[in-house]
């Protein structure tokens, strides 16, 4: 881990109406580093898909800072495929494109060259309804990549789907970030996922949100995704990460 | 993909057979009914003077050909119901985009179009005939009066019931509030817009025909007006039948471009 991509520093957000004052985030400081994949566990409404907005840009931070390094450009993946049904598969993974007015041939060959390498060639003229759950995520995740962002924003991107689905997601989700060169903030309630999939592990407190704790995850031998749940350092990080969620119910 | 087998095409042949089958039952049922009242007014059951029957209705509407007026009273019906029928689509459509657009305005204004549509409108006939004149702008206005404002709240609702992680997708990737409405509200909303133009079309209908009641001197509303006046009941009979075909072909041509576009 060497060059800073993002830095964030006493990043707050307060959500505001009628009845009251939430707040969602208070005063949390992270870096992420070029190439890592990092992943944000924490109780659920503590603030997560708030940070991840105000990354992507949707949501406007209450104070703090955002520093961005070596010209960041987000790609932002929801929990729903949210892929447009009146739209082929094709166009819906054109969407960042055509919104930035960026449809060059270059930029349509290399979507198409996505779909080849990811085994969805013979679907690109279909629509999202002929699709399964799984393919659906598959194509959100490569019209994430469309536009060609350096950080992956992943808000939950598969926890609509089951888990044998999840597994073998995971492990493709793992190879598309490194083939392709991404970092990436993924937001899951797995722990499991979390572990496998990431370089680090960050777990955020209770709403309002700051920084817990963060694992730097050295497994023995690391490998891919599915592997790494049989390594033997695997439980360690695992009941490390439990304990400090601290779950009652 | 492309070739199905035996069992999908059985399927799909029952499917067909299934809609041929309502259709005739359809048809069936309009011709009994044609029938038993033709039977009821050959056995004298029914005064055909107060109640015609369907002889009469035919021989009405060949005697109204000969006369060489039946079409230009349907002319001008129709004439009125797609001339007020475009206007309010397109006032709505604009006014619906405005208050989607502008949450002050569409908070504003809500109210004053719930009170508006709730208006019984024909109680504003005496006012409209005083202020447009005893004309067809008194029944395109009557017509824009129903079917305007429940057609923007319906369209609006519709556009701000749009699935708001559409809306947050598109923002990530940095599209405008034009990109938004472009490629996310019209776009999702299109059935319901379709379900639009088919109140509207209705209620246009309705409106010009009451305008035409008060006013006119042409049209299917007047046809009715005259004949009643007259105490002619197998020419008002005449006239709401005209009525009821014309207002179906017109919602099957909606329906039409509905399967078209969606
Ligand atoms: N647009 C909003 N307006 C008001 N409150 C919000 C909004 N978005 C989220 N919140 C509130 O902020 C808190 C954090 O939400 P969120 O970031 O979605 O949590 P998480 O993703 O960790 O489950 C929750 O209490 C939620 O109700
Ligand atoms: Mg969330």
């Amino acid at each position: 881990m060497e060059k800073i991509l993002l830095e964030i520093k006493n990043l707050s957000k307060n959500y505001h109406n009628k009845q009251n004052e939430i707040k969602a985030i208070a005063n949390l400081n992270l870096n992420i580093y070029q190439d890592e994949i990092l992943a944000i566990v924490g109780p659920s409404g503590c603030g997560k898909s708030t940070f991840l907005s105000i990354l992507s840009g949707i949501e406007k931070e209450s104070s703090g800072k955002i520093i961005k390094h070596l010209n960041l450009k987000t790609g932002y993946m929801l929990q729903t495929d949210s892929l447009f049904p009146w739209l082929t598969i094709k166009n819906n993974a054109l969407l960042p494109l055509t919104i930035k007015k960026e449809l060059t041939n270059d930029n349509i060959n290399k979507v198409i060259n996505l779909f080849n390498k990811y085994g969805l060639q013979e679907f690109t003229e279909l629509y999202p309804k002929n699709l399964s759950g799984g393919m659906r995520q598959r194509v959100a995740l490569i019209r994430t990549l469309a536009d060609n962002p350096n950080l992956l924003l992943l808000d939950e991107p598969y926890s609509a789907l089951d888990y044998q689905t999840r597994l073998a997601l995971s492990n493709d989700l793992y190879n598309i970030i490194k083939q392709e060169r991404k970092t990436a903030i993924l937001i899951t309630h797995d722990i499991a996922e979390a572990i496998s999939l990431a370089d680090r592990v960050v777990v955020l407190s209770t709403r309002p949100c700051h920084i817990k704790k963060i694992y730097n995850i050295n497994l023995a031998n690391k490998t891919d995704p599915i592997n790494n749940r049989k390594d033997p350092k695997f439980n360690y990080y695992y009941d490390l990460i439990w304990r400090d969620l601290d779950v009652h119910i | 993909m492309s070739t199905f087998s035996k069992e999908h095409i059985d399927y799909l042949k029952k499917e067909q057979k299934y809609k041929i089958i309502i259709h005739i039952t359809q048809t069936f049922i309009l011709i009994f009914l044609f029938l038993i009242w033709q039977i009821l007014a050959n056995t004298n059951v029914i005064n055909v003077f107060l109640y015609s029957s369907p002889k009469l209705i035919i021989e009405t509407i060949i005697d109204l050909i000969k006369q060489q007026i039946l079409f230009s009273h349907i002319i001008v019906t129709l004439y009125e119901v797609l001339l007020s029928f475009l206007i309010s689509i397109i006032i709505s459509l604009i006014i619906a985009t405005i208050l989607w657009w502008n949450k002050f305005l569409s908070k504003v204004f809500s109210p004053f179009l719930t009170i508006l549509n709730s208006l019984p409108k024909v109680a504003l006939g005496p006012l409209i005939i005083i202020w447009a004149g005893a004309n067809i702008n008194s029944i395109i206005i009557m017509s824009l009066l129903i079917s305007t404002f429940i057609t923007i709240i319906n369209l609006h609702e519709a556009f701000i019931s749009t699935n708001k992680n559409y809306i947050i997708l598109l923002k990530s990737m940095g599209a405008s509030k034009i990109d938004i409405y472009k490629k996310v509200i019209i776009q999702s909303n299109k059935a319901n817009i379709i379900n639009s133009l088919k109140i509207n079309l209705s209620m246009n209908f309705i409106g010009v025909i009451m305008g035409e009641l008060l006013v006119s001197k042409k049209g299917l509303g007047y046809l009715i007006m005259y004949a009643s006046s007259i105490f002619n009941i197998k020419l008002v009979i005449t006239s709401i039948i005209i009525l009821g075909f014309l207002s179906f072909i017109l919602y099957s041509i909606i329906s039409y471009l509905e399967k078209k576009l969606l």
